[in-house]
Order: structure tokens, then sequence, then C-alpha cells
């Protein structure tokens, strides 16, 4: 075997997964850190954090078919338990955090006490998500509300979260949300030391729970997603509840989502309604479709792209940005429905088919598709 | 698996030895008692009176809206009967939901058969026997191939494109992978709706050997239309009509009575105007 | 306490005209039109340009006209790419999403992003009083609106020739289409008469404010609710629906605040999804899906 052919194995064998996971941990770990500034690495940071939420979407929704539109409420739930801890170690012992003493509360509400301890606070960031999610999951999947119901109900949650953060000013911090953090573990958020801290930790999460939902899809319980998706009647027949598996998993990607929150409040430096509510968690969906939402590792890349994305073209063309990505997403939506990732696996499947022709004496009949059904 | 002890309703089975024909044992595994369904004031099941022995290979058959599908539909609970008993093995199915019936022991297959087309037929084949395992367990990875699936693969002989997805599969090969999921649940009881419509002459020849080799070691009840496959493979037969049973017996009385050629007469009838 | 009554009534008059079209399109179609709220934009922005020929009677002359207008851009979203995604109703979402950024912006290019007023005809100035309660004008003729709508559409479904195919396609597409129905004709009526009566519910709304190009928006979650509610084509559970969530919202923020009103509405409809899974009322189906 030539140097060359054993390359070409590498990139399209058995091993492929890992040569591209071990090229996108170094590119990450390595090659980003060296080539962009502190500010830059911040800012893919943020991407990355998104992700880490997309990532979440594109389990429930790409293999297991659940069209959630209300991820910004878990990812606010993970945001809010990390900003309060921050707020709280900033005020002191005793002290009030600063939108308080503006609303005029005087006293400490009692849901904020306990999260002075950083251990509750960041067991918080999972088990509020997985909690809330939990609940909304028994009682929605067990009656069978599934598809676009549970689209529109997933959406109602995220506008009824954030209508209630906005009117609970002196508890939330109102529209503005949680910001101005001095002190991030005795770190000090303006130094590049921080950011480039906080990029390696975001890094590390998105390797490893790409990696956990990786396990997911490939272990028996995915098949068991995907099953689930495309005939979730059906596998009540194979003796599953299906309601209890949609919640697990349901539960896993809000988790996530948590995760994603609160790693994005010391990468960003603010959680806020306006992150959480209808639009940005239709938006966090939208990336994943763009990546292609049947493959983790495209719902990854959609959102990193995406978030990108806005970022660069909204600064420089803050209304041709929104054509752009109504257009874009259309586009996706009518030519290519399974995404960025979609797009490169049919390309690769046509390399394939074309290599099999090549080097197959005689191409094996395909069994099954050639007898019609008689009617 | 779920508890499924207490409230056994055994009531009843004396009066059915009665009226069980054939070798019938006497308390069946399957026992239905004075089955009502009602939609919307149709009376889809009018008052069935059932009863299949362990080991049996029962056949129903019927006309159109006989009732026959929906007799199984209640049997592994997608619909709720307005009224009756349905007991299995002793035990009342009836407010249970399907997946805690197939827990139970009861299996079936669909008129249209749905097998998960991104799956591959090994796939399918696994997900199907491993549903008593907890969920915990189901995150492992699969490795290999366990022997409850390597052997309802070789049953139904699709040892070959094990690996490829079932979305390929003919019409037929379908019908076969859901038998092949079926055996690979291990239930006691099967449930076939239609097995060889729409199949082959080759088709429904291999299905046929497939379904006396399958009633060998369990029991079966199978739906059909296909009268040349009745005569071919069923022992006993139910007929059923506008939602009640007619007959009740082996292949040849069945047939030779007056009552279920004027029903099938009939319909033929229907079918010619 | 009974001055809410009036409250919560006008609230359920303005769901009401939103999700009728909603449930129609969802119910015949299986389309999650997110741009149903741009639709309801257009409505009530053909109310704030007609102000410039009819001044006062704007509102008035405009709903013909914002019927029109939102019916033919329903009209053409339909012909153009909603066609293709019958029976994908998560995709029709994600697309129909997509056309509502859009639209959203092309309103912010030809309005301003700030938002606008719509001067009210003098003769809704004023209100009803009855015994303690005082019930704006404004708010009696949205109500009267949604009546009148709710009446139109009834008679439209069981009365024309029309409106029994379109009843048709929704309760089994395949039969009607066999018994020569010509479905995709019925689709585009039915699409263009519910994005229409999205036009007239974004003229109603500008009597309750200013508007801006996410106005729709605003009201489409809540709007969906009363779909899911009331049940999937379903005019009486659309009405009862819209009442019912109209009615807890306006007495929820009474006793509380409009801040936990929305938080009590969503619990509420949880808890009644564990009763009714598939809304008030259900179109029965044997197949399995």
């Amino acid at each position: 075997m030539s140097a060359l052919t054993r390359g070409k194995a590498l990139l399209t064998g058995k091993y492929r997964g890992y040569v591209v996971f071990v090229s996108v941990a170094l590119l990450l770990l390595a090659v980003a850190p060296a080539a962009l500034d502190p500010f830059r690495l911040s800012l893919l940071a943020k991407y990355l954090c998104l992700a880490i939420a997309a990532l979440g979407i594109g389990l429930a929704w790409g293999q297991g078919g659940m069209m959630t539109l209300g991820q910004g409420v878990f990812f606010g739930l993970g945001g809010y338990a990390m900003g309060m801890h921050l707020k709280l170690t900033e005020a002191g012992d005793n002290g009030l955090p600063d939108f308080m003493t503006w609303s005029g509360v005087e006293e400490l509400p009692a849901i904020w006490e306990p999260f002075r301890n950083p251990v509750f606070a960041l067991a918080m960031v999972v088990v509020l998500p997985v909690v809330v999610a939990t609940a909304l999951g028994v009682l929605v999947f067990r009656q069978r509300v599934r598809g676009a119901y549970f689209a529109i109900l997933s959406q109602a949650l995220a506008a009824a979260f954030v209508i209630w953060l906005v009117g609970n000013q002196g508890l939330t911090g109102g529209t503005n949300g949680l910001t101005n953090f001095y002190d991030i573990f005795g770190m000090y958020p303006e130094e590049d030391s921080t950011k480039t801290t906080f990029y390696f930790i975001v890094v590390i999460a998105v390797g490893v729970l790409y990696l956990v939902a990786r396990h997911i899809v490939r272990s028996r319980f995915g098949r068991l997603l995907v099953a689930i998706r495309d005939g979730e009647d059906r596998v009540r027949f194979l003796g599953y509840n299906p309601a209890t598996v949609k919640t697990i998993v349901f539960a896993t990607s809000a988790a996530m989502a948590g995760i994603a929150g609160a790693l994005y409040v010391p990468v960003v430096g603010i959680i806020s309604p306006a992150l959480l509510g209808v639009v940005p968690s239709i938006e966090l969906l939208v990336a994943v479709a763009i990546g292609g939402r049947f493959s983790l590792a495209g719902a990854l890349l959609g959102g990193v792209l995406m978030n990108w994305a806005r970022t660069t073209f909204s600064e420089s063309m803050p209304d041709g940005w929104i054509y752009i990505q109504g257009g874009l997403f259309i586009l996706v939506i009518l030519v290519a429905p399974k995404g960025i990732a979609g797009l490169a696996g049919q390309i690769g499947d046509l390399v394939a088919r074309r290599r099999a022709l090549r080097t197959a004496p005689a191409p094996a009949p395909e069994p099954g598709v050639k007898e019609e059904v008689p009617v | 698996m779920s508890a499924e002890t207490g409230e056994t309703e055994i009531g009843g089975a004396e009066t059915v030895a009665s009226e069980t024909v054939g070798d019938a044992p006497k308390s069946g595994l399957l026992e239905l008692r004075d089955l009502m369904v009602v939609f919307d004031g149709f009376k889809a099941i009018n008052g069935v009176n059932l009863t299949v022995g362990e080991g049996e290979l029962r056949f129903l058959i019927g006309p159109n809206g006989a009732g026959k599908t929906t007799l199984i539909d209640v049997i592994t609970g997608l619909t709720k009967p307005t009224s009756g008993t349905v007991t299995f093995a002793g035990t009342s199915l009836i407010g249970r939901k399907e997946h805690q019936i197939v827990r139970m022991g009861i299996g079936r297959t669909f008129q249209t058969s749905v097998v998960f087309e991104e799956l591959s037929v090994l796939e399918n084949i696994d997900l199907a026997a491993t549903f008593r395992s907890p969920l915990v367990r189901l995150l492992r990875r699969r490795r290999g191939v366990s022997d409850e699936v390597a052997a309802a693969l070789e049953t139904i002989g699709l040892q070959d494109l094990a690996d490829r997805p079932a979305g390929i599969l003919s019409h037929g090969q379908r019908q076969w992978l859901e038998i092949g999921m079926l055996i690979a649940q291990g239930p006691k009881l099967l449930l076939l709706d239609e097995p060889v419509a729409g199949m082959s002459k080759d088709e429904r020849e291999r299905t046929g050997e497939l379904l006396t080799e399958i009633a060998r070691d369990h029991t079966v009840i199978v739906i059909e239309h296909d009268m040349e496959f009745l005569r071919r493979y069923a022992s006993t037969v139910t007929v059923l009509h506008e939602g009640t049973v007619l007959v009740e017996g082996d292949v040849a009385a069945v047939q030779a009575d007056p009552r279920v050629q004027e029903v099938y007469l009939g319909r033929k009838k229907e079918d010619a105007a | 306490m009974l001055s809410q009554l009036p409250i919560g009534l006008s609230i359920a008059g303005a769901l009401l005209l939103i999700a009728l079209g909603l449930t129609f399109t969802f119910g015949q179609m299986g389309v999650i039109n997110m741009a149903h709220g741009e639709f309801i934009m257009a409505g009530a922005y053909t109310a704030y340009m007609l102000q410039g020929v009819f001044s006062g009677q704007a509102v008035l002359a405009a709903l013909p006209v914002a019927f029109l207008v939102a019916g033919l851009m329903g009209l053409v979203l339909e012909r153009f790419a909603i066609r293709r995604f019958y029976g994908r109703p998560l995709d029709t979402l994600l697309l129909t999403w997509g056309v509502s950024l859009v639209l959203q912006q092309v309103a912010r290019d030809i309005f301003g992003a700030p938002n606008v007023n719509v001067t009210a005809p003098s003769w809704l100035d004023g209100r009803l009083t009855l015994g303690s309660v005082a019930i704006p004008y404004t708010r009696l003729f949205i109500m009267a609106l949604a009546v009148a709508c709710v009446v139109a559409i009834w008679a439209y479904m069981n009365r024309s020739k029309q409106g029994r195919r379109m009843r048709a396609v929704m309760q089994n597409r395949e039969l009607a289409s066999c018994s020569g129905v010509v479905t995709e004709r019925v689709d585009q009526l039915t699409f263009f008469i519910g994005s229409g009566l999205a036009g007239v519910a974004g003229v109603a709304l500008t009597l309750t404010g200013p508007i801006g190009p996410t106005l729709g928006t605003n009201y489409l979650v809540d709007a969906f609710l009363v779909v899911v509610a009331g049940g999937l084509g379903q005019l009486r559970g659309a009405v009862l629906a819209a009442v019912a969530l109209g009615m807890l919202q306006s007495y929820v923020e009474f006793w509380t605040d409009a801040s936990a009103a929305k938080v009590v509405v969503f619990a509420a409809i949880i808890a009644f999804l564990q009763v009714r899974p598939q809304g008030l009322f259900v179109m029965r189906s044997r197949a399995l899906t």
C-alpha cells in the first residue's frame, strides 16, 4: 500500500472520524490561540458556547425529532445560575447585587441565597434545565403531544420565561439581565489571561460534550432514538416507552444548553432576556438546520458559522444581514434540507459510489428495490 | 418488566369450554369475552368471544369491515374497548399501554409493514430483541450480534442484507423483517395482520413456510384475506362478520358452512357491481 | 372584577382573528406559518398607509383592503414556497420563519423601525358604560369584528360549495382528491382566506396601540396556543380556546401581573393537554402516524 492510498484510507475509511476530530482539536487548541488575539479568541469562545447549545438541539431534533423552539430557556437557566453566583461573590457576604440596589430591593431574595455556594451554583447549571425539561417532557410526551405541537409549546415556554424575567426586575435584573461582572472566580474579565483561560475551558467542554453526544447516538439507545423519530408509534410495539426515551434525550439537550449558558456568562459578560427569547431560540435551531441537523458535527458547525456570520455581517451591514440570513435560510430549506453536513455527505456518497463501481468486478445487484408491489 | 401480578380475571373460563372448537385446550392463553368496540355509534366489534389456546395457529378471516384489525388493535392496546374483557395468560390487558402489553409477551405486525428505514436490518432486529434490558444498558455500544438476533435473522433468511438499511428492502422482505423482529422479541403470542397481502406467489410460499416454522413453538393469530393461503396453512379458523364471530372450526368445516359462503358470496357480488 | 371581562373578551377577539387563519392552514395543510405574524403586520401597515387617503376613517376602509393585501401575500407564499412542503410541518415552520425575517426587514426599510400610530375613527372614541363597567368602543369593535369573521367563516364552511370542499380536504385529503376535488385550488383558497384574516386582525390591532415591524410576532405565540388548545382546524375549538385564554390572561393579570399571567397561561395549557392531548375537538382518524 503506498503512502498515498494509506493517506486516502485515513480520510475516507473508518479512521476518518478520528482524523477529523484530532485535526479540529489541534486547530482549536493550538492554532487558534496562536493565530488570534484575545479579543478574537473570546469571540470564538462565544460562538463555541452557542455551538454547545446547538449540539443539544442536534441531539434532540436531528436524532430524536423533537423540534425544540425553547432552548433559550435552558440556556438562560444555566446562564442565570452562573450569573447569580458571580453577582453574589462580587457583592460580598452581606451585600446586594448592584441592580437590586438600583431597583430598590433591600433584602436578598431567599432564592438567591444558596447561589453563594459555588458548588450549588454549578450544580444548578445542569440541574435546573434538566428539571424543567424533564417536567415538560414527562407531561407532554406521555400525552403523545409531538411534532409541531411540541414545537409550539416549547416556543410558548420561551416566550413566557422571557416575559417573566423582564417582569421581575428586582429578582432577575429585568431587561438588562445580569451583567457588569468584575470578579469571575478570582479573575478579572477584561484581562487577556482570563479570556484565554475561558476559551480553553469552552473548547474542552465542546470536545467532551461532543463525544458524549456521539456516544449516545452510536449506542443502541441512539438507534432507538432514531427509530422513535421515524416511527414513534411503531416503537411502542417493540416494547419501549417512547416518552421515557424522549424525555431523557430532551433533558440531556437541556443540560447541554444550560452548560452553554453558564459558559457564555464569563466569556461574554452578560446574560439577559434578549439572548433567550423566541427569536434567539429559533436562531439556534436555524443554525442547526443550516449546519445539518442529522449530524452532530453539522450542528456544531452551524452553531459556530451562523453566529460568526451574524457578528461579522451585522456589524458591516446591519440591514443587509437580515436579508442574507433569511434568504440563505429559505435557500437551505428549499435546496439542501440536510444542511451543510448533508451536502458533504451527498458528495461523499457520490464519490464512494464511483469508487465502488470502479473497484468491484461487477456491481452487486441492489436487492429489494427491483420488485414492484402488486396491487 | 412492569409488574403484572394481581387482578387476574379468569371468570368465565368454565363457559369457554363449550364454545371452543377442535383440540383447543380448555383455558386459553388469550381470552376475549363479550368484547364491544363502538366508534361514534358504529359497532366495529359487537360482542366477540374468542379463545386461543397455547401453541395454537389461528386464522382470523372475514370481509372488509368485519372487525379483524380492530380486534388486534384492542388486544395490543391501540384501541380501547367500550366493554368486555381481554385476558392474556390470566391477566387483564385492558387499560394497559401498548409497550406494556408487548412486555407481557404479545407482539404484532401491521398491514402496511413499518420498519425503521434508516436503521440496518440487523439494527431493526437488535432493537426488537433488547427491550427487556434497562435503558442505561442500551447506552453501551452494540458489540457483535446476540444469539437470538442471529437466529431471527436466519429464520427470515435476510442474513445477506443484515448491514443494509431497511429502507432498501422490497415489500415482501419488509414483512419478513417485521416477522423477524417479532421473533426476536421472544413473545408468547404473535399477531400477524395480513402477512401475505401484496406479495408475489414465491413470497407467499416463503411466508407460509416461515409461518409454519414459527407456529411450531409460538401461539400465532393470523389475519388473512387470501383464501388459497388459508387452505394451505390454516388449521383452525375463526370467521368474523360485522363485528361478531360467525363461525369457528377447522378449514374444511368453515368453508362448507353456508353462512360463510353467503357472507363471502355477498361480498363478491358487491365487488362485481 | 367585572371590568376585566371586556378586556378578556377583546384579547380573545384579537387572538381569535389571528388564530382562525392559523388553525385552517395548520389543520388543512399541516403548515405552521411563522410568517402569519407578518401578514398581521401588513394589515396594520395597510391601515397606516390608507390614513393618507381616508384620514380618520382609514380603519374601516382598511378592512377589505388589508384582507386582500395579506391574502395575496399568503397566496404568493403558498405558490412559490409552501406548496413544496405539504405534510412536512416542521420544515414549513423553518421556511416561513425565514420569510418572516425578510418581511420584517422589508417593513423596516419601507416604514422605518420606530412604531407608528393609526388614528382610530372618531366614532370609536369614548366608551359604553354598563353599571360599573366601562367598555371602550374600540374594544367592542374588535369583539364585533371577531364575531363577524367567525360567522362569515362558519357560513363559508357550511353553506358554500367551496367551503364544503375545504372541509372535505381537511378531513381526508386523498379521498377528497379521488372524489374530484382539486385539492390544490382548495389549498390556495384556504391560504388566501387564512392570510387575509391575519390582515384583518392587523387592522384591528391598530386600535390597541402603536404598530411596528414586529407587531405580529408578539401575538403569534399566543395564537398558536389557541390552535393547540382548540384542536386543529376546529372553528368551535378556536373560539372556545381564544375566549378561555383571553379571560385567563386578563384575570391573572388583574390579580397578579402581566409577567405571571403568561406563565399561568402556559401552565394551564400544559394541564389542559393532560386531559385533552389533541385539543378540545379532534378530527378522528384511524391512521397510525
